[in-house]
């Protein structure tokens, strides 16, 4: 059974439809990566799989819990299950890396001080930064903060863990090892991994699956060779880096010239 | 034409919704309060109000007592220069102690906090749902509202009445150090005149002002810093607007308390 299984889903920003129709089932234990261009709608269907948004229609059941119709009380059971590592990182600034780690545990579980302090060193440990944890999120590089930010995420030991765009913003060598660490994770505590990036090197390092979205679509659904071995126009345009059609430079020329004489409103 | 009701039309929509999620945002907030009392709540919520306390209460208080001083300088001068043509300077004392306890010292205090705390409250969690933190809340199965809000509601409710009191003691000083300089006026003459001519009524109706002045201070601020999208300029925005509509609110609340008092005890 699908720990994560979306049927018809249909989101609505002011009448303008950003996902239209998905159906997705992900297994546990498996690396979904959703991978697909700006705007495609990987972002809002992350927040729905969170339950951070109202969809229009349709469903997203986690662990057999409709999330777009459960209670408060359910969705909140819901979210222990799932770990999630923002873009941003989303630290609380106010508090300690050390600190951060430990808010859900100090809150969700009745654990003794000692056993916090020692889940909280294991966790930082495990990402590389047992000798950090005293600083604050505004003393971290931008590596430092997604990772920590996994830490965090790790800390009520979750079964579903979730990044968004675990590579923006970082260097090569630093995007590589967060995937280093994905692997590394999902192989340790196996856990199911829902990733959404629009980083080709990192999304076929890490997944297991791979759907790409375009315009609020599923354009494919499938493992990696499946995805690269696609023949989809779109597809292999996002694959082989093409850019849109655009129009050729003495075209562009000629607008701006006529822009200029007043000729044309907008070039 | 079209355009003018159309505009009337969606600027109506836009202060009932304002409304809407200001009346939402209270009833959540009086249902998560009791995680935020001492012994029966959260520790950890409690710990977060003392915090709050000590930054609008503590903080507050030298800028509050001055304010006070300097308004109760005023309020001693200006009666005096025109209740001295007829003799009534004695009347100084019950202008200064009767209308700081009843107007001035919770209005100054509204306005002070307003301008330091609900600006702050609206920067702080703008900022905070501008950089995901009230999302990462709401996954890690926190409700923002109870986390953010409640300690800084019950703080205020703590803090604005104590600040209230405060001022009203610095501004009915500042009358007494005035009385002194100008009609050799003691300070224990004074302060006898002082307790003479105020009622508990008086004390008590300053007092239920600054409740609802605390509670309009901090839902507005918060709701202006939930209601962030955008970037840095969006908090910005947020934090002017929630000074602005605080300051507004606090005037009107002021305006419809004094009202009642005075239709339902005839002497506001």
């Amino acid at each position: 059974m699908a720990i994560i299984s979306i049927r018809n889903l249909v989101v609505e920003y002011d009448a303008r439809r950003v996902l239209d129709g998905l159906n997705l089932d992900i297994e546990p234990g498996e690396t979904m990566v959703l991978l697909g261009g700006s705007g495609s709608g990987k972002s809002t269907l992350l927040r729905q799989i969170l339950g951070l948004e109202r969809a229009h229609s349709g469903s997203v059941l986690v662990k057999g819990i409709d999330i777009t119709r459960c209670s408060q009380l359910e969705l909140r059971l819901v979210r222990r299950s799932i770990g999630v590592a923002f873009q941003s990182a989303a630290l609380f600034n106010s508090l300690s890396v050390k600190d951060n780690v430990a808010l859900a545990l100090r809150e969700h579980t009745a654990l003794a001080p000692s056993i916090i302090d020692l889940m909280v060193w294991m966790n930082l440990a495990a990402v590389g930064l047992a000798d950090f944890g005293h600083l604050h999120p505004q003393e971290l590089s931008g590596g430092m903060k997604k990772r920590a930010a996994v830490a965090r995420a790790l800390a009520l030991d979750p079964e579903i863990l979730v990044f968004d765009e675990p590579s923006a913003g970082l260097d090569p060598i630093v995007a590589a090892e967060l995937d280093e660490l994905i692997l590394l994770l999902k192989k340790a505590f196996q856990m199911t991994v829902v990733v959404v990036t629009h980083e080709l090197p990192s999304a076929f390092r890490i997944a297991d699956r791979i759907a790409m979205l375009h315009n609020g679509s599923f354009l494919a659904v499938g493992t990696k060779e499946e995805i690269r071995s696609n023949q989809h126009p779109r597809i292999r345009q996002f694959l082989d880096r093409v850019p849109d059609k655009m129009g050729k430079a003495s075209e562009v020329a000629a607008s701006f010239e006529k822009y200029l004489r007043g000729e044309e409103a907008n070039p | 034409m079209a355009t003018l009701i159309e505009n009337v039309g969606q600027k109506t929509l836009n202060h009932l919704d304002y409304v809407g999620g200001f009346s939402i945002q209270l009833w959540a907030v009086l249902r998560a309060m009791g995680a935020s009392l001492p012994f029966v709540g959260n520790p950890y919520r409690w710990k977060a109000s003392v915090g709050q306390m000590l930054q609008i209460g503590v903080s507050a208080l030298p800028m509050v007592g001055l304010m006070a001083m300097c308004s109760g300088f005023i309020l001693a001068m200006q009666g005096a220069s025109e209740l001295r043509r007829f003799g009534a300077m004695h009347y100084v004392i019950d202008l200064v102690a009767v209308g700081f306890t009843r107007e001035m010292g919770p209005l100054l205090t509204a306005i002070a906090v307003s301008g330091r705390s609900g600006s702050a409250f609206a920067a702080e969690i703008g900022t905070m749902s501008v950089t995901e933190e009230i999302d990462a809340l709401r996954v890690m199965a926190f409700e923002p509202v109870e986390f953010v809000l409640a300690p800084k509601y019950l703080a205020a409710l703590i803090m604005v009445p104590c600040l209230t009191i405060a001022s009203n003691v610095c501004g009915i000083l500042a009358g007494g150090i005035f009385m002194f300089f100008t009609t050799h006026l003691s300070l224990g003459l004074y302060l006898h005149y002082v307790l003479t001519s105020i009622q508990l009524r008086d004390v008590i109706s300053g007092l239920i002002k600054s409740l609802a002045f605390a509670t309009i201070i901090v839902h507005v601020g918060c709701l202006e810093g939930f209601r962030v999208h955008g970037g840095p300029d969006a908090v910005g925005r947020s934090t002017t607007s929630a000074v602005v509509k605080s300051t507004f609110l606090v005037i009107v609340a002021d305006v419809i308390f004094t009202a009642i008092f005075y239709y339902f005890t005839g002497k506001h």
